[in-house]
């Protein structure tokens, strides 16, 4: 099997000479679900960033294989190619819904759009469309008119994810996906996400501070540290045997993963 | 034939951790423990609480990591070592060769005992209605009361949760299993019910390494022992 994405060596320093991270390299597979954990300013956001497509990494490289094309740079695209990319093959899940969902948009138009984005033009079935997925992420078919704004936090992320999984991506993005929300939305969003995951085989990159999350979602985990990739391996692996001693650290803070 | 095939291969195995928490303190648990296991054949780890039973079989798993040696698992007929192969084949390798069933249930929570050792088989290639019967098929042989079956296992007794452990281990002809302590919490009657299931796994051709305290069903599932407690690395 190929590589979906692979990155080589990624690093980033911000203007101003600040580090985000430096020297991630790892290739994910279809299907694969890779977790990031590491402390806050650890550059989790940041190389989420560089592997999206949406910041252009100072160091390495980010390639990506779109339609079965093989491994292509991400950055070489044209501007067109990669926003095409990231409306189709692609799905970011933001922390903030607010970040990932237009706010003057109906639910439904916010899930339908990203339909018309890949070339869906019958209104009929894009809302049908629209309404299945609404009501595979547990929103009520009556609410399918309504304004995000409208909306409980876990539910607009539940919009959110409707919108991005509409267009069957091949990879999703997410930063901190339960961030926000209180614990018992965040069960049910993880029961759904991990269902999703699995009945679509999407692969997907899942930032987060909570250890819990990628026990759940993950296959793979890397631990980072100042901007650096400290310990990867399986996920259940370096919870359970962390081998740095920041993964230990990590580990033995909280009670119970 | 098949009784002579070496499925699991334990090369100069070596496992220390390291704490760094506490200044970097070393725990030698073994040392230079090898050993092969054949297709159909029961190996029994035995050694005194400590000595790193759940350690060897956890390393099997590559749930640990070892300090040093190979552990080569015969994969669909190649040698792969699952110490040192990318994170990928390990879960290939679980998924189609290897079953675990731990010594405490640990699962993803919320979901229904039946699914959870449904879901087993639909990761390994069953369709779902083929994995789902036989997930009825186990937990029934298993005594698990079938009120349960739609229950996540979060709640439920140490007895019933290690039977939903078992069923999860044995839900797929794995040609390997590795199995800690998986009677401990049963009563007589269980306990007879997952023996006959691990005597038939182990018909099939399975290659077996358990760890159990309990003599009775020991005698009943090994064909030999390994004494972990041999292999302590000095301090
Ligand atoms: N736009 C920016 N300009 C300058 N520095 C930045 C910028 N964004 C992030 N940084 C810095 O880069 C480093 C990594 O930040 P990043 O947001 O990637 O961390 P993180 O691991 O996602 O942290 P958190 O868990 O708090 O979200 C930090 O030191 C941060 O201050
Ligand atoms: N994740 C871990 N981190 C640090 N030390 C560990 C870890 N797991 C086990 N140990 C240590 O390794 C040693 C062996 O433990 P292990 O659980 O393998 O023993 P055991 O032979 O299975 O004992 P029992 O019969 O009581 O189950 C113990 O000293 C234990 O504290
Ligand atoms: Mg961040
Ligand atoms: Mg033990």
């Amino acid at each position: 099997m190929n590589a979906l994405l692979e990155a080589q060596s990624v690093g980033h320093s911000y203007a101003g000479g600040q580090l985000g991270c430096e020297d991630v390299s790892f290739r994910l597979y279809p299907g694969e679900v890779l977790g990031v954990v590491g402390e806050s300013g650890s550059g989790k956001s940041t190389l989420l960033g560089c592997l999206s497509g949406m910041i252009e990494p100072s160091q390495g490289s980010v390639r990506f294989d779109a339609g079965g094309q093989g491994l292509r740079d991400v950055f070489s695209l044209s501007e067109p190619e990669r926003r095409l990319l990231m409306r189709t093959d692609w799905g970011i899940v933001r922390q903030n819904p607010r970040d990932g969902l237009r706010m003057n948009v109906s639910a439904g138009g916010n899930v339908g759009e990203r339909l018309m984005a890949v070339g869906a033009r019958n209104y009929t079935e894009i809302r049908g469309e629209a309404l299945d997925w609404l009501t595979r992420v547990e929103i009520p078919s009556g609410r399918i008119d309504d304004l995000p704004r409208t909306f409980s936090g876990g539910m607009q992320q539940r919009v959110q994810i409707a919108r991005i999984l509409v267009s069957k991506p091949r990879l999703v993005f997410m930063d901190e996906p339960t961030g926000g929300l209180d614990v018992s939305v965040q069960a049910r969003l993880l029961d759904l996400l991990r269902g999703l995951v699995r009945d679509l085989g999407v692969a997907a990159v899942v930032v987060t501070h909570d250890l819990a999350v990628v026990r759940l979602l993950s296959d793979r985990l890397m631990v980072m540290r100042q901007g650096r990739v400290v310990e990867s391996g399986l996920t259940d692996q370096v919870l359970d045997d962390p081998q740095h001693p920041y993964s230990q650290l990590l580990v033995s803070s909280v009670l119970q993963a | 034939m098949t009784q002579n095939l070496l499925k699991l291969r334990v090369q100069n195995l070596h496992k220390t951790f390291t704490l760094h928490g506490r200044g970097g303190i070393e725990l030698p648990v073994f040392q230079d423990v090898s050993f092969d296991v054949a297709s159909g054949e029961c190996v029994a780890l035995v050694g005194s609480s400590g000595s790193g039973k759940s350690t060897l079989l956890r390393s099997l798993y590559a749930n640990y990591l070892p300090s040093s040696g190979k552990i080569l698992i015969n994969h669909h007929g190649n040698w792969v070592d699952i110490a040192s192969v990318e994170a990928r084949t390990k879960l290939e390798i679980r998924r189609e060769t290897i079953g675990y069933v731990s010594q405490f249930l640990r699962v993803i929570p919320r979901i229904s005992s039946i699914d959870l050792v449904a879901e087993v088989a639909i990761a390994g290639g069953s369709p779902s209605e083929k994995a789902m019967e036989a997930a009825v098929g186990l937990l029934r042989r298993l005594n698990l009361p079938e009120h349960l079956w739609n229950v996540p296992p979060a709640t439920f007794s140490g007895g019933e949760q290690q039977r939903v452990n078992i069923a999860m281990g044995l839900v797929r002809p794995y040609s390997i299993l590795l199995l800690d302590e998986p009677t401990a919490s049963l009563d007589a009657v269980n306990r007879e019910a997952a023996i006959e299931l691990i005597l038939e796994a182990k018909k099939q051709g399975a290659a077996i390494v358990v760890i159990c305290h309990d003599e009775i069903a020991r005698d009943r599932l090994a064909d030999r022992l390994f004494d972990v407690s041999q292999f302590k690395a000095a301090a």
